[in-house]
């Protein structure tokens, strides 16, 4: 199904916004209502289109956070202060609101719950949008695939889907490992620094058990965490990266 | 700008290269005419400039431009003096 409609024409269509959930302060998840949505795979994104009253069009591409198996497409933004796209999505759409899409895009960030081999996801701030979209197709499926997900945010108050990562992390088979860069409340027994090659040995899983690799967040993220995978003996086909660039906006 | 910064992967080019190819591009395994690297589309380094015309994908392993897209004047123009072969699975 979802592997058939790839193959579609990919076409611009109208989504109706039908709720707006506020995850932290600069990030807001607009739950979409799409017809004839083709479904989609877990990882994947989509391009969403605004048109000025002038005509001037902007282009962004947003992760897709939803599982493939929810009923509702979710598209979680953060809004960047001098973003030309994302203050709109974040503070102005309501309910009831159309939104221009087209999607889903992309085959190749992409996990699906017959992979089952050791997954291990890092996301930086929001690029945890998409590791989410799998592990909730991981928890969709009941599938016991060992998953690691080591998440670096700036405090506690920026972790998306806080409450739900907690709930998901007790169940089986998932251990969820935050590291709160610039501040951390009293108290706090995790990791409190940026990714580094020392967290991510103590993290990952070693590179004997061959782990399915997911990073994605800023540029500069990704790529210090790409560098001390390959470092650590990870090997880089199994790797698999999503860069935000500078912009994202 | 710093332009490392400005990096993506091939993956964050997918809806573009969707509107002129059928399928899912991301997923083609290129080869890199001047080092003979062979790796998937999406996750070659692509330098795209926001709202830009074009971007531009480079091999992972030597950084030799493999293809230039630019997409501008009611026109698409595609150059790939740096592939040597790519390669679309029909199943995807």
């Amino acid at each position: 199904m979802a592997r058939a409609a790839i193959q579609r024409r990919l076409t611009w269509t109208q989504a109706e916004v039908v709720d707006v959930l506020t995850e932290t302060p600069r990030v807001r998840t607009l739950v979409l209502s799409i017809p004839d949505w083709s479904g989609h795979l877990a990882g994947q994104h989509v391009d969403v289109r605004l048109t000025a009253g002038d005509g001037y069009q902007a282009q962004r591409s947003y992760s897709i956070s939803s599982a493939p198996e929810d009923a509702q497409l979710k598209l979680s933004v953060e809004r960047l202060e001098d973003g030309e796209v994302s203050p709109y999505l974040a503070d102005e759409l309501r309910a009831g609101d159309q939104l221009e899409l087209r999607g889903p895009i992309g085959g190749y960030f992409v996990w699906e719950a017959s992979m089952t081999d050791p997954l291990l996801l890092v996301g930086g701030g929001s690029g945890v949008c998409p590791l989410m979209a799998m592990l909730r197709h991981r928890a969709a499926r009941s599938s016991t695939v060992p998953a690691k997900l080591l998440y670096s945010a700036r405090d506690l108050g920026d972790v998306i889907y806080r409450s739900e990562l907690e709930r998901l992390g007790a169940g089986e088979g998932l251990e969820v490992v935050l590291t709160l860069t610039r501040s951390q409340p009293p108290g706090w027994t995790g990791y409190g620094r940026r990714v580094d090659n020392e967290m991510l040995a103590e993290v990952a899983w070693p590179p004997e058990r061959r782990p399915l690799v997911y990073i994605c967040g800023p540029t500069p993220f990704v790529e210090a965490v790409a560098g001390s995978l390959v470092a650590l003996g990870h090997d880089p086909m199994r790797i698999r990266t999503e860069r935000f660039g500078p912009t994202g906006g | 700008m710093d332009e490392s910064s400005l990096v993506l992967d091939g993956n964050a080019a997918a809806g573009m290269l969707r509107e002129v190819f059928v399928h899912d591009m991301t997923m083609a395994m290129t080869a890199c005419a001047a080092c003979g690297a062979v790796a998937r589309l999406g996750g070659q380094p692509l330098y795209d400039y926001p709202d830009g015309p074009g971007a531009v994908l480079r091999c992972a392993s030597c950084e030799a431009v493999l293809m230039v897209v630019v997409h501008a004047t009611g026109r698409y123009r595609m150059a790939a003096p740096g592939l040597s072969w790519m390669e679309i699975e029909e199943r995807q």
